[in-house]
């Protein structure tokens, strides 16, 4: 059943409208069933989450008498971002994922954010599909804000990532949808994976086994899945970051989520003008490649890689 | 005057971008002044310019006091501006949620910790920045909430408001904020232009810094002394929004005295031509803050007015 649960006049002849499908049991509903709700597409350039919307409907058709709670899938937060590909609210220029909970009474953007959260409220969990941005590339994983862990941990542990990140409270992370969600008993939890503005059918595919883990585990679905993997659990303290010391042409020569030893070639920085080489970057501890460089072209500072000891 | 480089980012494709500083007078760090932080804070740019040109002449009349300095920074983000872009030309960041920086992150945050060690030990910080909406406002300095702010010394500026609001975390990035956090007084100053040069109001902004400067002991300057200010909390403000989208036409303008039942505007249906809704004013009040695009979303903040006890 679509649902729109959000919608906004724009100037000409056109309704902005935040839509989501809602499957429920084929027996209808008695009151007492679990909900799971799939987000994605609050930044426009992601577009992991899109399969995964799809491939999880897909299978549960297959297989519909299984179904025993109510899946509530959001394929796009932000339609018009998604559509032009922009990363944010195109005319606002603005992050949405900086303004939850927002307001009823607020602009546009806020407004939205509003009425998303009153239809997330009451969810048994959320999961908040995100993949990186155009630059980076990230293997499957869960991150979570460590006041949130307790609840959290149990719940990704079950959804078949490849690794959880346990990160430090940040006071300007307080606006996103999942801390605010949090922060009302809905959990939430916020896979990163991929890249921006492509898809990774087998990391699509991997998530879908894990929510299916997840659903099962909720008693939303009673049919055959797959036992998830264990995920490798970290804190800030065990991840390193790269950052590039100067500009020019990003060439990797490791592999994305492959052991790196100290001192290990991670890959070279060129310019094209003078057909030198600008910077040789080497790991600076042995650990695991969890993001990479995607996007060839940086500055100094961009981001190389972050390694996981 | 002394000119300084505060930051270099190397480029393969472009030529650097050089973050300057110019500095008067000798001694105490008294008052750090900082332009645009986006591409598109050419307002600010102009104001900043304008400074260091009256700075310069101040400078040579012997009029900048003994142990004080000044330092005008116009602006932290040549490379947007130039490309006509509001945020950072490759990643769309904005650095003014990236302070107080860190030199070994991202490019962004490295130009804002380029700028903040430079600007982080003044007693007194000015930043002339802009309104995440198309608007114009009533000349106002601006103030967080953040338990540092000192809205009487705010006042000193003679603008016409003082404007508090309360802090959100995604202000805690901002320069103002970390400003205030190591101990700098800091203002941020509105005027109504971001995009384009507004001499008069340029005029207004450049007053009031002279103003407070003057105040304030740092500069000898004899001028216009401004207003006595009013100061206003942001929750107090009545907000007038519109319920349909379409073409917005606006009658009234800021700094305009409104009564209850006043025709604000009009939203005209842009196919038709007719009006689909006439936004009147809900209270008697002096209009603070209005939109100014030519079309507008439903639910869209119009107006915030200030509302006043007029009885005539
Ligand atoms: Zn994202």
């Amino acid at each position: 059943m679509i649902q729109t649960i959000a919608s906004v006049g724009l100037p000409i002849d056109e309704t902005l409208m935040i839509k989501k499908n809602r499957l429920i049991p084929q027996s209808g509903l008695n009151g007492n069933e679990k909900r799971i709700s799939i987000v994605t597409g609050t930044h426009g350039d992601e577009l992991e989450g899109q399969y995964v919307c799809f491939e999880l409907q897909r299978r549960i058709k297959e297989n519909y008498s299984a179904l025993k709670g109510i899946v509530d899938v959001y394929p796009a937060l932000n339609p018009l971002g998604i559509d032009s590909i922009t990363r944010g609210i195109p005319a606002f220029d603005l992050d949405m994922n900086r303004i939850f909970p927002g307001s009823e009474n607020g602009s546009m953007p806020e407004y939205i954010a509003s009425k998303i959260i009153g239809d997330l409220i009451g969810s048994d969990v959320v999961i908040d599909i995100h993949a990186s941005n155009i630059f980076l590339k990230e293997i499957p994983q869960v991150r979570i804000n460590e006041l949130s862990r307790d609840v959290l941990v149990p719940y990704a542990k079950l959804i078949n990532v490849d690794y959880i990140w346990i990160h430090s409270s940040a006071t300007v992370l307080e606006s996103t949808l999942a801390y605010s969600l949090n922060s009302i008993g809905t959990p939430t939890l916020v896979v990163e994976m991929g890249v921006g503005m492509r898809i990774t059918k087998n990391y699509g595919d991997q998530l879908v086994d894990g929510i299916f883990a997840l659903m099962k585990e909720l008693g939303i679905w009673s049919g055959e899945t797959a036992a998830p993997k264990t995920p490798i659990i970290s804190e800030d303290g065990e991840v390193s970051f790269i950052n590039a010391g100067s500009s020019g042409v990003f060439l990797p020569s490791v592999e994305h989520w492959k052991n790196v030893k100290k001192g290990d070639c991670i890959g070279k920085i060129l310019n094209p003008l003078t057909g030198e080489v600008n910077e040789t970057i080497f790991a600076q501890n042995d650990g695991i490649v969890f993001t990479l460089r995607e996007y060839p072209i940086v500055s100094e500072g961009s981001l190389i890689a972050r390694i996981l000891a | 005057m002394e000119e300084k480089l505060l930051f270099e980012l190397d480029s393969v494709y472009r030529d650097n971008m050089r973050i300057k500083g110019f500095s008067f007078g000798k001694g105490e760090k008294s008052v750090c002044i900082v332009g645009a932080t986006r591409g598109n804070e050419v307002q600010q740019v102009y104001i900043c310019s304008q400074l260091i040109k009256i700075f310069r002449q101040l400078e040579k009349q012997g009029k900048i006091k003994e142990n004080k300095s000044i330092m005008v920074v116009p602006t932290a983000n040549s490379y947007s501006m130039n490309i006509a872009k509001r945020f950072w030309s490759t990643d769309n960041t904005d650095i003014n949620r990236m302070f107080p920086g860190y030199n070994l992150g991202e490019t962004t945050q490295r130009i804002a910790a380029g700028v903040f060690e430079n600007v982080n030990d003044y007693e007194y910080g000015i930043q002339f920045t802009s309104f995440y909406m198309q608007g114009s406002f009533i000349p106002h300095v601006r103030m967080m909430k953040t338990g540092f702010e000192n809205v009487e010394l705010a006042k000193d500026f003679g603008l016409p408001y003082v404007f508090r609001r309360e802090a959100r975390p995604y202000d805690t990035t901002t320069l103002n904020y970390n400003w205030q956090l190591w101990e700098t007084k800091a203002f941020s100053v509105y005027t109504n232009a971001t995009d384009s040069i507004d001499v008069a109001s340029a005029r207004e902004a450049i007053n009031a810094v002279l103003n407070f400067l003057n105040k304030n002991e740092i500069i000898e300057y004899s001028c216009h002394q401004g207003y006595v200010s009013q100061f206003i909390e942001g929750h107090t403000l009545v907000n007038v929004k519109s319920n349909v989208s379409g073409i917005f036409i606006r009658y009234k303008d800021v700094n305009t005295r409104v009564t209850k039942g006043d025709t604000l505007a009009e939203i005209i249906d842009p196919h038709t031509g007719l009006p689909v809704d006439t936004i009147k004013s809900p209270v008697n009040g002096i209009v603070f803050f209005h939109a100014d695009q030519p079309v507008i979303y439903s639910q869209a903040p119009l107006y915030r007015i200030i509302p006043t006890d007029d009885l005539y």
